[in-house]
């Protein structure tokens, strides 16, 4: 199936899932702080679905209902109604351990209580693959060791992570997904407190791991043109409302994202063939 | 990279061990009737090669009936508040949390006093109604860290200034429930004020006691150190555990149960001794590091070796009174608190 044939609405049933790996099934979500209330947030039916490889942005601005997304696809949370599949199971219904198994979360940061080396933290990746008490194996050593070889952190190892920069610490942190030796790997905005070169490194790294290890990754964001550099499928998000799925070439639109992050913007083809972003300012 | 191996937390734990033993040595030693090396030494070896009988009465006395009994009461209190405090730390994120601190001790205290006061009542026999105590101190001890779990919570998350003025407040609440308590209620056969809110180990107990306090020592830290790895994700926060892999609900229940649990063990024989289960993790963690699966048999014989070393201070230092342990290990405890609490908030 090539990439401009993918459903550019949410739920179209016509497409196969035989060679999906990740599938989000017509998902919903209601908040409310008391179960009496209306609910303060609602995420409507959304579904979509990702190959070994493929990278999903998630896009929109704040409050659109990105995180709560990953939270679904994560398993942390249950879904209203609808289901989310990992190579057809249920991702909510995983105990704790089997999930962590599959699944590798990254979140914005990590903030350790105790100060530990990098390559502590990079073993803890190893946790769901161990059994109670065990000692870590020297197979799990030499894991962490290539996870921390693959984010180009092995010179990292013995630092304490609380005395590396912002950028070497997302690194170390995705080491430890990559620890985890997940199918799908879930980052929500990682790029959030890192410079552009770091923002740019990472996500280059997120792409070649992808291609490397057949992970599905699913980034949470809203740098449009990461999304739009470094994506196979963008899931459009507004005020709880899943507006579009596809390639970067069908969503970037410029009525389409001036709506959605309501700011006047230009979009024009990047040297890539990639679509790019220009945030125009009015006055 | 350099992963924990058996090997080497076992030798870890022997180190600790030995230092132990001399702690051991010394504190039978000392005391209001002095006994010389030499007659020490002769008199354990009596004793390990089984000639009791050979060991002269009145040193014997001392030694073994008097002195060995609250060596052993202070090691397994050490050891059980030390494990309580590495516990709650880990599961309340906050390294400032001690069950003497978080006002577990002094909930521990107000459930044992109630079952020392409710036993006359209850027709029961002997064996049960002695496991009346530890059991009300348990049961004070899991309801306190319950209430202050709940007190340090805003907005879903703990809060650690909140959760130290939850566990303070509640601390001097239950103190005055106490001294209500003893002032009021009980007929005079329970041990005073001191004992409750500083903590002593002059009372002596009956052998079963020590059998229940030992058994009971090994399950509950047992049952804690199943958890150990999960405890080193939790430092992280519950929600990375989580996607580690981590049963957060399961630990979380097993640890509160078995750390209550040796609190009131504790605190059923010994008062409340204030800040052994937060000095002592410490210094454990400053030597060996933050992985709970060395962290907790250190901390363990750490606490052991810190309450007999602090015993035998307070049997000697104004000899031949005796202070309460508890002012000694308070004297060392508050000023260190405070340095944390400085460097935490720097």
């Amino acid at each position: 199936m090539s990439s401009s044939a993918l459903a550019r609405n949410a739920g179209d049933p016509a497409r196969s899932s035989s060679d999906a790996r990740l599938s989000v099934e017509q998902v919903s979500y209601a908040y409310s702080a008391n179960p009496s209330q209306a609910p303060l947030f609602t995420l409507e039916a959304t579904s979509f679905q990702a190959k070994p490889g493929e990278i999903v942005a998630i896009l929109g601005p704040n409050a659109s209902g990105k995180s709560t997304l990953l939270k679904l696809i994560s398993g942390a949370l249950a879904p209203l109604s609808g289901r989310i599949l990992l190579d057809g199971f249920v991702t909510h219904s995983l105990t704790p351990r089997t999930r962590a198994q599959r699944i590798a979360v990254v979140q914005q940061e990590s903030r350790l209580l105790f100060p530990a080396r990098a390559w502590e933290f990079v073993l803890q990746g190893r946790h769901a693959h161990s059994r109670t008490l065990r000692f870590e194996s020297e197979d799990d050593v030499i894991i962490a060791k290539n996870a921390l070889a693959q984010v180009g952190a092995a010179d990292l190892s013995d630092r304490w992570m609380d005395q590396i920069s912002g950028g070497e610490k997302q690194r170390v942190i995705l080491a430890r997904a990559l620890a985890q030796q997940p199918l799908l790997l879930l980052l929500d905005e990682p790029t959030l407190h890192l410079d552009i070169a770091a923002q740019v490194d990472l996500l280059h790294s997120l792409r070649r791991l992808a291609a490397e290890n057949r992970y599905t990754v699913v980034v949470v964001t809203h740098e449009l043109n990461l999304a739009a550099e470094y994506a196979d499928q963008v899931v459009l998000m507004q005020r709880g409302r899943c507006l579009r799925v596809g390639p970067p070439a069908a969503i970037y639109q410029r009525e389409l994202l001036e709506q959605v992050f309501q700011t006047p913007l230009t979009v024009a083809l990047g040297s890539s063939g990639r679509p790019h972003v220009t945030v125009v300012s009015e006055r | 990279m350099r992963p924990l191996t058996f090997r080497r937390l076992f030798i870890q734990c022997f180190i600790l061990a030995v230092i132990l033993f001399v702690v051991v040595v010394v504190a039978m030693k000392f005391g209001a009737v002095p006994v010389s090396l030499y007659a020490l030494g002769r008199d354990v070896l009596r004793f390990l090669l089984g000639q009791t009988s050979q060991i002269s009465t009145d040193y014997g006395l001392i030694l073994w009936n008097i002195r060995l009994p609250r060596i052993l009461l202070a090691i397994i209190v050490g050891a059980s508040l030390s494990v309580a405090g590495t516990s709650f730390q880990a599961l309340l994120r906050n390294p400032l949390a001690d069950p003497y601190v978080l006002g577990v001790s002094s909930g521990a205290s107000v459930g044992a006093i109630l079952a020392l006061i409710a036993t006359p009542y209850l027709a029961l026999p002997p064996a049960v109604s002695a496991l009346l105590t530890p059991m009300g101190a348990f049961l004070g001890a899991a309801a306190t860290i319950t209430a202050v779990y709940f007190l340090g919570r805003r907005e879903g998350q703990i809060d650690s200034t909140t959760l130290l003025l939850g566990g303070v407040i509640t601390a001097s609440f239950l103190n005055a429930i106490i001294m209500f308590l003893l002032s009021t209620v009980t007929s005079g056969n329970t041990r005073g004020m001191a004992f409750w809110l500083m903590g002593d180990l002059s009372t002596s107990y009956q052998k079963s006691v020590f059998w229940f306090l030992g058994i009971g020592f090994f399950v509950a830290t047992g049952a804690i150190y199943t958890t150990a790895t999960d405890l080193n994700l939790l430092l992280a926060g519950e929600k990375e555990a989580m996607h580690l892999g981590v049963d957060v609900p399961r630990v979380r229940l097993v640890v509160y149960i078995a750390a209550s649990f040796l609190t009131g063990l504790a605190v059923s024989v010994s008062g409340s001794i204030a800040y052994v289960g937060l000095i002592v993790p410490h210094i454990m963690r400053l030597i060996f590091g933050s992985d709970h699966r060395t962290l907790l048999p250190t901390a363990a014989l750490g606490g052991a070796i810190a309450l007999v070393f602090a015993d035998t201070l307070a049997r000697t230092v104004v000899a031949p009174t005796e202070l309460a342990v508890g002012a000694v290990t308070a004297v060392v405890g508050a000023p260190l608190f405070i340095y944390l609490l400085r460097r935490g908030a720097s």
